[in-house]
């Protein structure tokens, strides 16, 4: 639950790449906060500095030290701020990599991520906004909340809620236990301590329970860690057309952005760098990248070029490989396969130039020498067939999240960044309790911490779950 | 019709412990106050097992004390058995649990009420209130009679058309071989009470003489008994053992074939039980694959044969109770005295109570105890005592004493039952409460006892003790902070010999009693203080507790300041909730009937969104400025 004493911090721009954006933070941690992660050309502190005026700096990250962005950055005091309290306002290069990267240090140095309409909530509370704007305030709240916080579970990606539910549920498996141990001494429940082996005979307790603790800290270590993943997904994942010279490329790209991007020419080799472009297929953002065609070449420039393409793949999330319907394959083609397969990324394979005429069909459907090609699209970038199927099989894939973690499950919120490694935070002290050999009421104390952090995301409490558990498993009754 | 002649400030009817305790607390702080039951030969009786305490019960009992409430007092001097529980896994958790002998517990506390000046004590069964202008001005009897008061407190536990069931057979009473009362939850109706049915069992008392407790296990209680009270020295009467035994498979099998003459699984009981509290039946039915279940033998008392049967509650025919009591080890020549039984009872879904557990409907009117959808005695009595001092400071015009979930374990109780009402009887477990580390059962009286004081029910020579303890307690932490130990051959060797690292440099004895492997009295080892200055062992508990686990509990404390804010910010009386704008119906809703007193509360009904709590505080600032304006759009 928020604290009106809590210092919040934000994105206070529109997503999006603007020019420039601005993370805000407010509340009375929040010039500390900029001291922590703030310098400026000359190294000079932020202490006693004036308000209300810009002042040029770099952000840096504190563990790492390394420079973030160049940003301007402004201190209001307390109460001549937006918010009535201590605010800073850090402008940096827009784009939502700099901003995320600001926003989460500003959230690791002891911010919390504002709730949708704060900082006007916070505005009004402290006198800054009058009656009037009030209403407004209330439309704002209700307004974000419909989109944010409200369906929190609706909010999550399919796989994200069921793996946060499973998650919680061992979490509240071994918390019953806990509980039953402490609150029903009496009954017939065999517990043996959590630092020690289980007893024979099924009884509860011990490494078992220390075994399923730490499984749920690996879990949730993944979660934190897909947020890198995540990124992708917020950026757009990186659609990346590969093939040898001339098979199509800039065409097909041309094609999906429907919009001459790249320039087309049938002189092989004409795309000497990677092109970038945002496309949105079925509301999925992704990036999809042209690449110059892989080949042996003498030019600099096209050497330099294959660099960048070989850059590209590997960044890439999904590869589009295309092939040449009217020349047929080469053994350039199947070299070049080869190498990308290593790559372990999902690839569609295109056969491209159908319109023109089909050689040696047979060819592709199963190649003697391993059938490689397995399935493929037919495609015409030129005439625009088989383009929609190509979409759908990217969307497919993409949303499946066939190309991401392991387990296709990420996390693309900085809340729910903040969150889970709240909740990775309290599991870690509770396994440092039980080695410790504190007794179980820490324990279960640290174990609550993590669940409510959970609970934040999930907007789902765990006190009668934890009781229902206890009734279904135990047979209790003295 | 007859008008009795003496008006009371505070009527409480029923005499059980939520009654005893309203009555005591009510009369202590000046009330006139009457106390009427059906039966005066049973009051505070104990209904069901003869025991008081356990976890979180146990906490219950201790704050009720350090409230100046009389259920500790009472079972220190009766009790039979007394035991702490959960020695091993931490202060938060343990807990004290005794045996009482029913009978001698019942007398102990009627002797109280009886010694109360200012307490009238009458037997009669009470049909119905006098309301006047929506407040509670007195009550009637079913002989005609009228008591006038400025308040009543109703604590009627499983009266309020009590129906037992033994086998397929019912019959109207409140308790075994008691009258119920037929007419008060129709009148509670009639007025505009919504009204519940819950379901509660006990089992069989058992003929000692007929049990054969050789080859029994024995459990004996602790060989230091530590009292509930902080006002009882020592617990000096005679300790008797309780056995255990278990059912086996052919006590199962009987039970089994039996369930079609089970009232509670032919549909017959529509009332629902406790989860925790299952029959026997139920846990044969639910647990299959468990061979056996515990069974403990309870003597009900020093001079009498009865024994308790502890687990095995059942509402099956008395024929059939007797044939699965037979196949238990020692129970295989058993009579049974009294059978055990089921019962349905109403009760009034909590709902509609206010954080003072009167009744938001009707003015004046509290509730405490069983009618609020609890079970156990000491849930009761800790309702009884709440609405006795609260109707006590009404009647005086001051302000009420409300118990938050981060002071008492009676907040948590009262603040649950409000707020979310209750499916099934209401009791407490420690899990329920989220600041456990720091409402613990050992320093109750730190985070009470001034409160008991200051309405008047804690005597002054009890509270001067109190307060040398809580001195003494400060001084000895700031001593240890101030206290540098610094390294030598000698102290070195003793740390060794204690199992600990030798020092290095200088440290304080704070820091030194933060290890693990250093006790209180292992740290005044290495000093040289003479006998005479030791310290009292509950001083040197709680300085043990607040130094070693300082850590956890500030981080408790931290949650508690924020938990603190949002409950001091209180919603005006009267207030519209579905003329609030930007909330949904089902919202609004919610909170027209829990009529939440502040944010906090609001926060913890289910289905309270986030949002939705900021719009309210939001809200409230708005409502704020129109009674008080100022400050409008300040500009910068």
């Amino acid at each position: 639950m928020f604290d009106l004493t809590d210092t919040i911090s934000a994105i206070s721009t529109p997503p999006g790449e603007g020019g420039i954006g601005i993370v805000r933070v407010s509340g009375p941690a929040s010039i500390s906060i900029a001291k922590k992660i703030f310098t400026t050309p000359k190294g000079e502190s932020l202490n006693g500095v004036e308000s209300h005026k810009l002042i040029h700096g770099y952000i840096k990250d504190p563990d790492t030290r390394k420079n973030i962005d160049e940003v301007l950055l402004t201190v209001m005091h307390s109460p001549k701020s937006f918010t009535g309290e201590d605010v800073v306002e850090i402008s940096c290069h827009g784009g939502t990599l700099p901003l995320n990267k600001i926003l989460s240090l500003t959230i690791n140095n002891g911010a919390r991520l504002a709730e949708p309409g704060e900082f006007t909530k916070k505005a009004f509370l402290n006198g800054r906004l009058n009656l009037l704007q009030a209403e407004a305030v209330i439309d704002i709240i209700k307004s974000k909340s419909d989109t944010a916080l409200e369906s929190a579970m609706n909010q999550l990606q399919g796989g994200l809620a069921e793996k946060i539910t499973s998650i919680r549920s061992i979490l509240i498996n071994i918390l019953a236990e806990i509980e039953a141990d402490i609150d029903f001494p009496e009954e017939d429940i065999e517990f043996t301590p959590l630092s020690s082996p289980p007893l024979q005979g099924g009884a509860r307790g011990g490494i078992t329970l220390q075994k399923n603790l730490e499984s749920a800290l690996t879990e949730i270590g993944q979660l934190v860690d897909s947020y890198r993943y995540g990124k992708v997904y917020r950026e757009g994942v990186s659609v990346v057309i590969a093939g040898r010279p001339n098979v199509g490329k800039s065409s097909l790209m041309n094609a999906l952005l429907n919009e001459e991007r790249a320039i087309v020419t049938s002189i092989p080799g004409t795309t000497r760098d990677t092109i970038e472009e945002g496309l949105n297929i079925n509301g999925l953002t992704i990036k999809i990248v042209d690449t110059a065609g892989i080949r042996k070449s003498e030019g600099f420039v096209e050497q330099e070029g294959i660099k960048r393409t070989q850059k590209a793949i590997e960044g890439a999330g999904l590869i589009i490989f295309l092939l040449d319907g009217s020349e047929g394959l080469r053994e350039e083609d199947k070299d070049l396969i080869k190498e990308i397969k290593q790559k372990n990324k999902p690839i569609i394979i295109a056969i491209n130039k159908i319109d023109v005429e089909n050689k040696n069909s047979s060819e592709w459907a199963g190649h003697p020498s391993g059938g490689w090609v397995g399935e493929f699209l037919k495609i015409s970038a030129l005439k625009n067939i088989g383009l929609n199927e190509l979409r759908s099989k990217i969307f497919d894939i993409i949303y499946n999240g066939h190309c991401k973690t392991p387990e296709g499950i990420f996390i693309t919120r900085e809340r729910h960044r903040e969150l889970l490694s709240k909740s990775q935070d309290s599991l870690n002290k509770a396994i440092n309790a039980i080695n410790q050999n504190l007794s179980s009421e820490f324990i279960a104390a640290d174990l609550r911490l993590s669940l409510d952090s959970l609970g934040e995301i999930t907007g789902e409490t765990y006190s009668e779950d934890v009781l229902n558990r206890i009734f279904q498993e135990f047979c209790i009754g003295k | 019709m007859y008008n009795n002649t003496k008006e009371y400030d505070v009527i409480v009817v029923g005499a059980g412990h939520a009654g005893c305790e309203a009555a005591l607390a009510a009369s202590r702080m000046g009330c006139e106050t009457l106390i009427i039951t059906m039966n005066l030969d049973n009051i505070a009786l104990m209904s069901c097992n003869p025991a008081i305490g356990g976890v979180a019960k146990g906490h219950l009992v201790r704050e009720i004390d350090a409230l100046g409430g009389e259920m500790a007092k009472c079972i220190d001097k009766t009790g039979i058995q007394f035991r702490v529980l959960n020695t091993s896994k931490g202060h938060a958790v343990q807990a004290y649990r005794a045996q009482a002998d029913k009978q001698l517990y019942r007398w102990e506390m009627k002797a109280v009420l009886e010694r109360e000046k200012g307490l009238d004590i009458k037997q009669g069964i009470v049909e119905g209130l006098l309301i006047e202008d929506g407040k509670a001005v007195g009550v009637k009897t079913n002989t005609g009679i009228l008591y006038r008061s400025r308040g009543v407190i109703l604590t009627t536990g499983t009266f309020l058309k009590g129906l037992i069931h033994i086998g397929l057979i019912n019959f109207p009473a409140g308790r075994a071989g008691e009258f119920s009362a037929e007419k008060l939850s129709d009148n509670l109706k009639d007025l505009g009470f919504e009204v519940g049915r819950l379901k509660t069992g006990t089992p069989p008392r058992l003929d000692a003489k007929t049990i054969n407790f050789s080859g029994l296990t024995r459990q004996s209680g602790d060989d230091n008994p530590r009292p509930f009270s902080y006002s009882t020295e020592k617990i000096t009467q005679r300790q008797i053992p309780c056995y255990l035994t278990y059912t086996n498979m052919e006590t199962h099998r009987i039970i089994m074939e039996n369930l079609d003459r089970s009232p509670l699984y032919c549909g017959v009981i529509k009332g629902i039980g406790p989860r925790y509290c299952p029959s026997i039946e139920d846990k044969v039915k639910r647990f299959p694959e468990k061979e056996r279940h515990q069974v403990f033998l309870e003597p009900e008392g020093y001079e009498t044969t009865e024994y308790y049967t502890n687990g095995v509650s059942t509402s099956l025919p008395i024929d059939v109770q007797l044939k699965f009591l037979r196949t238990i080890k020692g129970l295989e020549k058993v009579e049974i005295m009294r059978p055990g039984y089921a019962i349905e009872y109403d009760f009034i879904p909590p709902t509609q109570l206010m954080p003072t557990l009167e009744t938001k409907l009707i003015k004046n009117l509290y509730l405490a105890g069983q009618i609020n959808g609890t079970s156990g005695y000491e849930e009761a009595a800790a309702q009884g005592l709440m609405v006795g001092i609260n109707a006590g400071l009404s009647t005086q015009g001051k302000e009420p004493l409300i118990l938050d979930r981060s002071e008492a374990y009676i907040g948590v109780l009262i603040d649950d039952l409000i707020t979310k009402g209750t499916e099934e009887p209401y009791r407490m477990f420690t899990s329920r409460a989220e600041y456990r580390l720091v409402l613990r059962q050992d320093n109750a009286d730190l985070r009470l006892k001034e409160k008991g004081y200051r309405v008047g029910l804690v005597r002054e020579e009890e509270f001067v003790r109190f307060v040398n303890k809580r001195e003494g307690i400060k001084r000895e932490i700031y001593r240890l902070n101030k206290t540098i130990l610094k390294p030598n051959a000698h102290i070195n060797k003793i740390l060794e010999s204690m199992g600990t690292n030798i020092l290095n440099e200088p440290v304080t004895l704070l820091e030194l009693l933060r290890r693990p492997e250093i006790t209180y009295n292992k740290l005044i080892q290495l000093e040289t203080i003479p006998k005479s200055q030791f310290l009292n062992p509950d001083i040197i508990e709680q300085v043990e507790i607040q130094v070693k686990y300082e850590g956890y509990i500030n981080r408790e404390l931290e949650k508690i300041g924020r938990f603190k804010r949002l409950e001091g910010k209180r919603m005006p009386q009267g207030i519209d909730f579905k003329n609030i704008p930007g909330l949904s119906t089902e919202v609004k809703e919610k909170l027209s009937k829990i009529k939440p007193v502040s944010i906090g509360q609001a926060s913890r009904i289910s289905g309270v969104t986030p949002s939705a709590i900021s719009i309210l505080i939001v809200y409230l600032e708005q409502l704020k400025r129109k009674v008080t304006p100022k400050s409008i759009g300040r500009d910068s």
